[in-house]
C-alpha cells in the first residue's frame, strides 16, 4: 500500500487512496480509445444485423407462390463471392503488417488489392440482384424477397461504403504519410472490413446454404 | 495494489503485434483455417452423403467456428489480460445477437403457429 506522500495525488477522495475510477495511469492514450470505441460501433453494427436475419429467418418461407431460394439462388457465384471477399480481408490484413512498418509500396499494393477483391464481390452482387429483378423477383414480388434484398443489400452497402473509406484511406496515407491519427483510422478501417466478412459468413451459411438444402 | 506492480496495458482491437512473423503467420493460418471451413460448409450442404436433418445445424456450427477464426486471427481478439475490454464488449454483442435472433424465431414461429387458418374459421366465412 503506498501512501499519499510517495504517490502524486491526482483527484483523490480521501488520503491513501490511489483509486481514481480510471487506475494508476489516467484514461487510456487515443491509439487505443479510438479503435475500442469503433469496435463498440462495429458490434452495434452487427445487432443491427441480427434484426435483419431475425426478419429474414421469419420470412424465409413466405414466397407467396413466387420463386424460393431454390430457384434463385447459384452456389457456384456464391462460393466465388466468398473466395473473393476472404481474400479481401486476407490482403487488408497484409497491408496492415506493411503499415506498421510504414512500407508505402506494400502498403498501397496491398490496399490496390483489397479493393480489387472488394470490387469482384460487389459487381457478382450486383449481377445476382439484377438477373433476380430481371426474372421479376425483385424485393417487391414477396416477403421472403423483400427480406432478402433488405439482409443482403444491407451487407452489400456496407462493402460500398467500406470500398469507398478504403479509397480515401490510401488517397491520405499518399499525401499525409504513416502519420498517427492516418494510421489509427487505417486500424479502423481493417476492423470494419474484418466486420464485413464475419457478417457474410453468417449471410452465406444461412441464407445461400441453408436455404437451398434439398 | 503496489505501485511495483508489472504494468497491465490494453491493446485495441485488431492491433498489430510487434512481431512481423507472428502477425504475418496469424493471417496465414487465419486464412487457411477460413477456406478449411468454407470448404467443409459447401461440401456438407451439397453432399447426400450426411443425415439430412443434421445439415443445418451442422452449417451453423461451422459457420460459428469460422466467426471465431476470424475473431481471434484476423481482429486478434484473444483471452489475454490486454484484451480484456475488446471480449467483454464482444459478450455483451453476442448476448444481445442472441436474444434478438433466438427470441425473434421462436415467437415468430409460434405465431405463426397459433395464427393459421383453421378449418373451423374457414367453415365460418363459408356460412356467411
Amino acid at each position: 500500500m503506498s501512501t499519499a506522500s510517495e504517490t502524486p495525488v491526482v483527484g483523490l477522495t480521501h488520503l491513501g487512496s490511489e483509486d481514481t475510477g480510471l487506475g494508476n495511469r489516467g484514461p487510456e492514450s487515443k491509439a487505443i480509445v479510438v479503435p475500442y470505441g469503433f469496435w463498440l460501433f462495429v458490434l452495434s453494427d452487427m445487432v443491427l444485423f441480427s434484426t435483419l436475419f431475425a426478419t429474414y429467418a421469419s420470412l424465409a418461407r413466405a414466397t407467396d407462390g413466387g420463386p424460393g431460394p431454390l430457384q434463385l439462388f447459384d452456389r457456384n457465384l456464391v462460393a466465388v463471392e466468398t473466395m473473393a471477399l476472404l481474400l479481401s480481408s486476407f490482403v487488408c490484413g497484409l497491408a496492415m503488417i506493411a503499415a506498421k512498418r510504414r512500407n508505402m509500396l506494400w502498403t498501397q499494393g496491398s490496399l490496390v488489392v483489397t479493393g480489387l477483391l472488394g470490387l469482384v464481390f460487389l459487381f457478382i452482387e450486383l449481377y445476382e440482384f439484377a438477373h433476380m429483378i430481371g426474372e421479376g423477383a425483385g424485393p417487391q414480388r414477396s416477403a421472403f424477397l423483400s427480406s432478402f434484398f433488405t439482409l443482403v443489400g444491407c451487407h452489400g452497402a456496407h462493402v460500398t461504403a467500406g470500398l469507398l473509406w478504403l479509397g480515401t484511406m490510401m488517397a491520405q496515407i499518399w499525401a499525409k504519410g504513416f502519420r498517427q491519427d492516418i494510421v489509427r483510422r487505417l486500424l479502423c478501417f481493417s476492423v470494419f472490413w474484418h466486420a464485413l466478412d464475419i457478417i457474410w459468413v453468417a449471410i452465406f451459411t444461412i441464407v445461400y446454404l441453408i436455404g437451398t438444402l434439398a | 495494489m503496489t505501485e511495483h506492480e508489472p504494468e497491465l496495458h490494453n491493446v485495441a482491437p485488431g492491433e498489430p503485434h510487434d512481431s512481423m512473423l507472428s502477425e504475418t503467420i496469424s493471417y496465414v493460418l487465419g486464412l487457411g483455417l477460413a477456406l478449411l471451413l468454407t470448404g467443409i460448409s459447401f461440401w456438407v450442404a451439397s453432399t447426400s452423403v450426411l443425415w439430412g436433418p443434421g445439415v443445418a445445424v451442422g452449417l451453423v456450427v461451422l459457420a460459428i467456428a469460422q466467426m471465431g477464426v476470424h475473431l481471434v486471427f484476423f481482429l486478434h481478439i484473444t483471452s489475454g489480460p490486454d484484451n480484456t475490454n475488446n471480449v467483454l464488449a464482444l459478450a455483451f454483442g453476442v448476448l444481445i445477437v442472441f436474444l434478438v435472433m433466438v427470441g425473434t424465431i421462436w415467437i415468430m414461429a409460434h405465431l405463426a403457429a397459433n395464427m393459421g387458418p383453421t378449418p373451423e374459421m374457414t367453415n365460418i366465412h363459408l356460412q356467411h
